[in-house]
């Protein structure tokens, strides 16, 4: 047996989660710093996966198969394809950023009738977050992955109820520091529930669609049962694929979020920390549309498409619903979790369009929107800690006191419109056009999107960042090195993925094809011949 | 050679990348550095001219592919150029113009302390520009758009801290994204009929298509051409525009930006000559804007919203033109081009003048400036001789050609937008002679401004002045140098075909007309402006002037039907989602949980005991399956 890398890679941070939790609660700065280490340690395990990886190779390679319950057959079952390299490398990437912007996040508070917040709790449970989502990425056995997609709620639970955003998003709880506190923890103790009751309510739906699964197929591997699904060895009755698909992915549509079922998103994202907030929509929730390509089109190929037209019409509602509603957001934060909402809609729509365009372009999209949104959600985090308010009426001007932080939250927010030249333009045109070739009338609908996200990014610099110096704003400090040093790297990778996207589409391609193939369909084909090539003149 | 086309663009991209990136050690020389970024693009320009005109006719076209951009199975986009005869009229507009407006902007801009950081705005917008004329698929050409559409944003909004100014820039950028929709549409629908959207197969396809899909394609394309190039019903953004610096103005104007609308359609020539009904919406869409523009220009006080109505109105020529197909293409271009000197050198005038006057731009409050700005008075003169089609000057050859080509359409279409054409230049003549006299002629009108400072005219300094010099000098002599020999024509035709059509009236009836309609509007403008003294304080107007003097209702209708509407509607979404959505879902969650009671228990705090039971349910289930496998 060779070296169990995706083991170690999952394992990594795990063990960096118990080593920081060790750190004697004096030597605060002593357990970020671990924390950071392993952070980065895992990314270059990360690295390496993505290296050892060939693209041309088998579906599913670094494979690692032990019994572990073997009872009821559930297996100890890892294996990669692209998609999942992809997003392990983007789960790598961003968590060292996170811990970095959330480095005072947890730090005591001087007011010692606080209740204190242990730092050491906040970074392990990050670094806890970042195992149980590599392992989702990596698990080819259903019950494997469905174990940690819901285990993965209880730390984010701790993090988003315990560790809330010290900026508030009302004026009078501003202006009045007394009383806020406790309406602060209600609010994020509400949110927090909010998010567990929601995903636990997806999980055990989920979970009797798995025991049905177990029923039906009498083991739990993934690629025993796709392989049979495909060549038609497993038969299921129609309506018990359909329950089953509905169950599975019921519970990847909380997570994703997708509407009607996101209301949790903007009160989670909200109430946490910048950081933690990216950790949810950039992280965790990418479990969900990652889950929507592997399991739902894999194990239930037909009732995917039977499900289809529906889901294509939620994934529509959720790109034009969650721009309009992100344009009149009174909070930066919750604006961005209405953005998000709305990108999610195009991941999901790209998904079902079950062209390779739209598959490759929603698995690019999964990258491409962590960073973009790490990118606008951390600067925004900067901004508001400096403020102490979430509200967008409580700033203007920054640009003329901070053009840095300004400019990169310029860049962020053009990100987060789909600017050609940075990297989200690409997967979002490629999910448009992949959506359009096989349903025009979709296709054409969704690039309202394009307006909208324009609009409300557009209008958030303005108020923010443009016109007269607020008052409050006039002292406001540029970013700092240590927010440089995050926000930096992810506008280069933003570039560099915008004009040279290659290195991803190579080892995504593959994968893609293999789910269509798994679901059995082809890319429509051009409708009239063409008759130059490339570089050639029309005459 | 081929080569050389990637150092183009690569030369003001690295400008712009060095002045942001640099920081404040280069304040004190980035205005040069990014002079000489803009004029080392123009030198290249140069030279490849120099080799397309070495070689014969049909020998001129140049490739160089760079690399594979997005390769998604049938979906291969690369990022490769293209220079055409085409392509390098554009190129060297866009540097040449482009470097005289940096040269010009040293000085006008001498006073601002972020002057690097607008030199770099410029860079970029030169860069992206570039890349639009150069690119050989139409997605990339979308990159060159949308950064188009960015540095204008920036340059727009360039003095942010006034909110008219950031609200104009995000206008702008708003606006021109409703016409990327179109763009976005057009490469779909060309992706999905010829299973590519580079420039060279699509063009040699397009007879395998059907009529109904090239008309669909043109037609999204033009709602892209109506966003950049502010065509009506999406021209509302370029007023506002004017809240930028004027020399952008200039820029947006001339060189870049608004030609990129023409471009785009010339460069499709082939889609739309397969499509007759999207050829006839285009010239529908050109004839209004050019009476719509002249309309505005007639009725604002604002010397830089004037010239913006006029510029409108200009564009219309072009698409006009473009929308006749071959018989209009080479003269939609060759308009563009003069035009491209004349506008140019009637902004960078008008922000002389401002410059001269405390940066004042109410015309009433100008007056008899010629004594004190000889130089300004000349170089715009000259300029406003060449758009109103004086005899001789560039103006006259490329309208003139326009006109005469607008009445060859044939039929009662032909007499409509040959009529319009001819209209319109007889407005043009007015507002512009209406603008010359407010400004250089007539008794001074200048008051203190607000903090008292009465102004104190003066001509602008040699940096601002040069530019103006030679860009008057192109629109004097470009349109006869173009013409004499049909220059213009031989060299352009193997890109866009040509065909003489056949005008019901002759050459010489056209231009007779022209000079008629053209000494009216000259004389109507005299006996308003010229003959009585004029009120500083604006008269009331006519229903149509007071209209036109608000761009003829379109931003209230705008405001009425878009932002209002807009604004209840996200407000009801809000509400939808904080009430509805989100409480539906609760209370379904809460049926399915159970009593209600439990969840607000939940909430008040036992969360932490669902974890725990969450663990205990999974345990049990875990357990039940234990025994379904024993049963």
């Amino acid at each position: 047996m060779s070296f169990p890398l995706l083991t170690v890679t999952a394992a990594l941070p795990a063990v960096g989660a118990v080593l920081t939790a060790a750190v004697p609660a004096a030597r605060r700065t002593a357990a970020k710093w671990l924390a950071l280490l392993f952070s980065l340690a895992t990314l270059a395990l990360a690295v390496l996966v993505a290296v050892r990886f060939e693209p041309g190779g088998a579906r599913y390679q670094l494979t690692e198969s032990r019994a572990w319950i073997a009872d009821f057959g559930v297996r100890y079952e890892l294996g990669v394809d692209g998609i999942g390299v992809a997003l392990i490398a983007l789960t790598a990437l961003l968590i060292p950023f996170i811990i970095l912007a959330g480095w005072h996040d947890a730090d005591p508070l001087e007011n010692k009738s606080q209740r204190w917040r242990p730092t050491q709790g906040f970074f392990a449970l990050i670094l806890m977050v970042e195992a149980m989502v590599i392992i989702s990425f990596e698990a080819t056995d259903v019950f494997l992955f469905y174990i940690f997609f819901e285990a993965m709620l209880i730390p984010m639970y701790f993090l988003i109820g315990g560790f809330g955003d010290r900026a508030t998003s009302s004026r009078s709880a501003a202006a009045a520091a007394g009383g806020t506190d406790e309406n602060a923890a209600a609010q994020r103790s509400y949110a927090a529930v909010k998010f567990l009751l929601y995903n636990l309510v997806g999980g055990l739906i989920m979970l009797a669609a798995v025991i049905g699964l177990y029923v039906v197929a009498g083991n739990f591997s993934l690629q025993e049962i796709t392989a049979a699904r495909a060549a038609g060895t497993l038969d299921m009755a129609t309506n018990t694929e359909r329950l089953l698909f509905l169950g599975f992915f019921f519970a990847f549509a909380v997570k994703a979020p997708l509407w009607p079922l996101h209301t949790w998103l903007p009160n989670a994202m909200g109430e946490a920390t910048a950081p933690v907030a990216v950790l949810i929509t950039a992280v965790v929730d990418k479990v969900g549309t990652f889950a929507m390509l592997r399991f739902c089109l894999g194990l239930f190929p037909d009732a995917s498409k039977w499900a289809t037209p529906a889901i294509l019409v939620l994934a529509l509602i959720s790109i034009v619903y969650g721009a309009l509603v992100a344009v009149g957001q009174r909070d930066i934060k919750r604006l961005v979790a209405y953005a998000s909402i709305s990108h999610f809609g195009f991941i999901i729509m790209g998904i079902f369009a079950m062209t390779s365009q739209g598959q490759s372009g929603a698995t690019l999209y999964m990258v491409n929107h962590g960073i973009s949104t790490a990118a606008l959600m951390l600067v925004a985090g900067f901004l508001i800690s400096r403020r102490g308010s979430r509200l967008i009426a409580d700033y203007g001007g920054v640009q003329k006191v901070a053009p840095v932080l300004a400019g990169t939250f310029l860049i962020g927010g053009l990100a987060t419109l789909s600017l050609p030249g940075l990297a989200p333009f690409v997967s979002e045109f490629l999910v448009l056009v992949g959506t359009f070739a096989r349903y025009p009338v979709i296709g054409i609908i969704a690039t309202i999107g394009i307006v909208l996200a324009a609009l409300y990014t557009l209008v958030l610099y303005q108020r923010t960042m443009t016109g007269p110096v607020k008052e409050e704003v006039r002292t406001m400090q540029d970013l700092r090195l240590r927010e440089v040093l995050v926000v930096a790297p992810l506008i280069v990778l933003l570039i560099g993925l915008g004009v040279y996207p290659k290195p991803l589409t190579q080892i995504i391609n593959p994968a893609v094809e293999h789910t269509l193939s798994d679901v059995h369909e082809k890319d429509p084909k051009p409708q009239v011949a063409v008759e130059a090539k490339n570089g050639e003149a029309a005459k | 050679m081929e080569n050389l086309i990637g150092l183009l663009i690569a030369a003001p991209l690295l400008g712009a990348v060095v002045l942001l990136l640099g920081g404040r050690r280069l304040d004190k020389a980035g205005h040069w550095l990014g002079t000489l970024f803009a004029a080392a693009s123009f030198g290249i320009g140069v030279v490849l001219f120099a080799d397309l005109l070495g070689r014969g006719a049909e020998d001129r076209t140049l490739y160089e592919k760079l690399y594979t951009w997005i390769p998604v199975e049938g979906f291969q986009a690369d990022v490769a150029f293209q220079l055409d005869q085409l392509s390098m009229t554009f190129v060297l507009l866009i540097t040449g113009v482009g470097t005289l407006i940096h040269i010009y902007s040293i000085g006008y801009m001498e006073h601002d302390e972020r002057r690097r950081r607008f030199f770099g705005y410029l860079n970029l917008f030169l860069a992206a520009m570039l890349l639009l004329v150069l690119a050989d698929n139409y997605l990339l050409l979308y990159v060159g758009w949308e950064g188009v559409g960015l540095a204008s944003y920036l340059l727009i909004g360039f003095w942010q801290h006034k909110p008219s100014a950031a609200t104009a820039a995000k206008k702008a950028f708003l606006v021109n994204r409703v016409g990327d929709m179109g763009l976005s549409i057009a490469i779909m629908l060309l992706f999905t009929t010829f299973g590519t959207f580079a420039f060279g197969p699509v063009f040699a396809s397009v007879g395998n298509a059907t009529e109904g899909k090239l008309t669909a394609i043109a037609l999204m394309l033009l709602l892209a051409a109506c966003g950049k190039s502010a065509q009506v019903p999406l021209q509302s953004w370029l007023g506002d525009a004017m809240e930028g610096p004027t020399p952008v103005s200039a820029l947006i104007h001339a060189a870049t930006m608004v030609t990129a609308g023409v471009y785009l359609i010339v460069r499709s020539a082939a889609v739309f000559n397969g499509a007759p009904d999207a050829q006839l919406v285009v010239t529908i869409v050109g004839a209004v804007t050019l009476i719509f523009g002249a309309i505005v220009g007639c009725a604002k006080d604002d010397i830089k919203k004037a010239l913006a109505g006029s510029t409108m109105s200009q564009i219309g020529y072009m698409i006009l033109a473009a929308g006749l197909g071959p018989v209009g293409y080479v003269f939609a271009i060759m308009h563009l081009v003069t035009h491209g000197f004349f506008k140019a050198g009637l902004f960078l005038g008008a922000g002389s003048v401002m410059h001269g006057m405390n940066d004042e731009v109410d015309m009433r409050k100008y007056g008899a400036l010629r004594k004190f700005m000889p130089v300004t008075f000349v170089t715009f003169g000259l300029g406003y001789l060449a758009i109103i089609g004086f005899p001789g000057l560039s103006g006259f050859f490329s309208k003139d050609m326009i006109i005469e080509a607008a009445f060859a359409k044939g039929g009662t279409q032909g007499w409509i937008l040959g009529g319009v054409a001819l209209l319109g230049a007889g407005i043009t003549a007015f507002y512009m002679t209406r603008v010359m006299l407010l400004t250089f002629f007539g008794e001074k009108r200048w008051q203190p401004d607000a903090a008292g400072h009465e102004p104190h005219p003066h001509e602008s300094p040699k940096s601002m002045t040069i530019p103006m010099v030679i860009l008057a000098f192109g629109s004097v002599f470009a349109g006869a140098f173009f013409e004499i020999g049909e220059r213009f024509l031989k060299w352009l035709e193997p890109v866009t075909g040509y065909e003489h059509g056949n005008s019901p009236v002759s050459a010489m009836t056209v231009t007779a007309s022209t000079m008629v309609v053209l000494v009216v509007g000259v004389g109507i403008a005299w006996s308003m402006y010229g003959r009585r003294p004029v009120p500083v304080v604006a008269p009331r107007g006519s229903l149509l002037t007071r209209a036109a003097r608000r761009d003829l209702l379109q931003d209230d209708f705008n405001h009425v039907v878009l932002v209002r509407g807009g604004e209840h509607l996200t407000r009801s979404l809000v509400y939808v989602d904080h009430s509805l959505v989100d409480g539906a879902v609760n209370g379904t969650a809460a049926a399915v949980g159970g009593a209600s009671g439990r969840l607000r228990k939940l909430q008040n705090g036992y969360a932490r005991s669902y974890a725990v039971s969450m663990f205990g349910g999974t345990a049990i289930l875990i357990a039940a399956t234990l025994l379904m496998r024993a049963v």
